[in-house]
């Protein structure tokens, strides 16, 4: 048993399970945007850098990790809100490049406002939780207290949701919102609340996330950290399926896996390649995401 | 009780409805007549504040509602089904239910279980997408929808579109009986025009949006002229 949990095999999987579930939780805040909005949001990656540098950089004078990390939270939730009803209110009903532009324009606008607040220089978080691997036998394997960490905090987050949208009330509206809105609005659900609160979510799961990602010993926080981290998400939520949150977090974890494998075993160039095939081939055979429920429609 | 008086409503230049007066009693089925593009499917969005008027006012009991929104006019108790039937086909039958129950703040699963008893149909189906039901199981799942809430004015759009007769005959009978026992005001919206008159207590007969007729539904169905002329209906 040891043997094999301090193999490269079992070490791979691992790492891939720890890089997955981000790029799940990526996944899944772009299929809280779309699902309830329609909207593929670019900034989705710079909005929680943002929330995260007020949080734990700028309240990181004052506070300690734990109350710094509610409060990034916290700004998540407003900076989602206040996105959703101050830039991307206007555009519903509009032709779909007009979001794209607007957002790639806020992603823009918002990694230049942190360097220009906080410079582009890689700051370091200090997290509860060291990111040495653990040891079996004399042998290191490729968990950490922080890998635990992140795998948990990833998990918790996407039961969280699901329990949400399943079995609350809350759930039930702001599914109808998506699916519905006319219906639900003769219904008496304030829809446009609903609207603003897919955002807020969505944001406050970004803004976890991001904590986590610049948590990295080697990575810190910069301005462009999601950069990277938004594009796996966007393959990953683009292969299980927009409307899909299992499916968008189970492609996060399988596309981690499989790029570990990659990086170990070809080449850390190819990474990037192999998941840009993986979405090429999954677009052409799923159009809708692999676990996607939504039939193609005929015109 | 809901009263429309000098209802202007148009789509750009286009005027759908033009001074459409007329008043809908409580506990009382008012039927509104009329072939394609009469402006009846309008005058009911308009009601429920999914239309805005040009002018005119509409109110229910002394409410006005034309400056309100479609959420507070539902919470208000005026429950629109919509044509074409609105259930959500991605919504089990009980979740459908459940979203018709949110807004009336009552006891939820003594809801649920009030319309599984009007309705056994939904009570064995309460599992089941809303997309696997048959058009008049759709049809009732949306009623149930709306009364669930206990509205005190119902907003039928078309219930029996696409219908077979007999299942259009039990939904007509299901809302007289609604409307006897439970104070109701009924506003019925139908382009099959005898099945409405045999329930209606009174009947509004509109053409390209203007009112030709305003009376009760017995004088309305025995008119030769307005049979003939606007409801299609052959002696």
């Amino acid at each position: 048993m040891d043997i094999f949990l301090t193999s490269r095999i079992a070490s791979d999987v691992l790492g891939g399970v720890t890089n997955g579930v981000i790029y799940g939780l990526v996944a899944l805040s772009l299929v809280l945007v779309w699902r309830s909005t329609g909207i593929l949001n670019f900034a989705q990656g710079a909005m929680p850098m943002m929330a995260t540098y007020v949080g734990m950089i700028a309240f990181g004078h004052f506070f300690g990790y734990w109350i710094c990390v509610v409060i990034a939270i916290l700004v998540g939730f407003l900076i989602g809100a206040g996105t959703e009803r101050v830039l991307v209110r206007p555009l519903y009903g509009k032709p779909e490049i007009n979001p794209v532009v607007v957002m790639v324009g806020f992603l823009t606008v918002l990694e230049a406002v942190a360097a220009a607040i906080w410079s582009s220089t890689p700051r370091s978080l200090t997290t509860p939780f060291s990111p040495i691997d653990f040891h079996l036998g004399g042998k290191p394997f490729a968990l950490s207290a922080f890998s635990l960490y992140q795998i948990v905090t990833a998990i918790v987050v996407m039961v969280a949701v699901a329990v949400l949208f399943r079995f609350t009330n809350l759930g039930l509206q702001l599914r109808a919102s998506a699916l519905a809105p006319e219906v639900s609005r003769l219904l008496g659900v304030r829809v446009n609340r609903m609207l603003t609160l897919g955002w807020t979510l969505s944001t406050g799961v970004g803004t976890i996330t991001a904590i986590l990602v610049s948590s990295n010993f080697f990575t810190g926080l910069t301005p462009q950290v999601m950069d990277g981290i938004f594009a796996f998400g966007f393959i990953a939520a683009a292969v299980g399926g927009l409307d899909s949150p299992v499916g968008s977090i189970v492609a996060g974890v399988v596309i981690g896996i499989i790029l570990q494998f990659v990086g170990d075993y070809v080449n850390s160039n190819a990474i990037i390649l192999v998941a840009l095939f993986i979405l090429i081939v999954s677009l052409m055979a799923r159009p809708n995401g692999v676990f996607s429920v939504v039939k193609a429609r005929r015109v | 009780m809901i009263r429309v008086q000098g209802l202007t409503v148009a789509y750009g230049a286009v005027k759908a409805l033009v001074d459409v007066s007329f008043e809908a009693r409580t506990s009382a089925i008012t039927a509104v007549l009329g072939a394609n593009g009469a402006g009846k499917t309008t005058l009911l969005r308009t009601i429920s504040g999914l239309k805005t008027p040009v002018a005119g006012s509409i109110t229910h009991d002394e409410t006005e509602l034309t400056a309100m929104k479609t959420e507070d006019i539902a919470r208000m108790g005026i429950a629109h089904v919509p044509e074409g039937r609105g259930v959500i086909g991605e919504f089990t039958v009980e979740e459908n239910l459940r979203l018709g129950a949110l807004t009336a703040k009552l006891n939820a699963k003594q809801s649920l279980e009030n319309q599984y008893e009007r309705f056994p149909i939904l009570g064995e189906r309460r599992r089941q997408h809303a997309d696997q039901l048959s058009g008049g199981e759709r049809q009732i799942l949306s009623m149930a929808r709306a009364l669930i809430a206990n509205p005190s004015v119902l907003l039928l759009d078309e219930p029996s579109l696409g219908l077979a007769p007999l299942i259009t005959a039990q939904i007509m009978a299901t809302i007289k009986d609604l409307c006897a026992s439970d104070d109701l005001t009924v506003i019925l919206v139908e382009q099959n025009a005898s099945s409405a008159l045999r329930i209606a207590d009174h009947a509004v007969v509109l053409n390209v949006g203007h009112v030709v007729a305003n009376d009760v539904a017995s004088v309305v169905a025995e008119d030769e002229n307005l049979r003939q002329y606007y409801l299609g209906m052959v002696s």
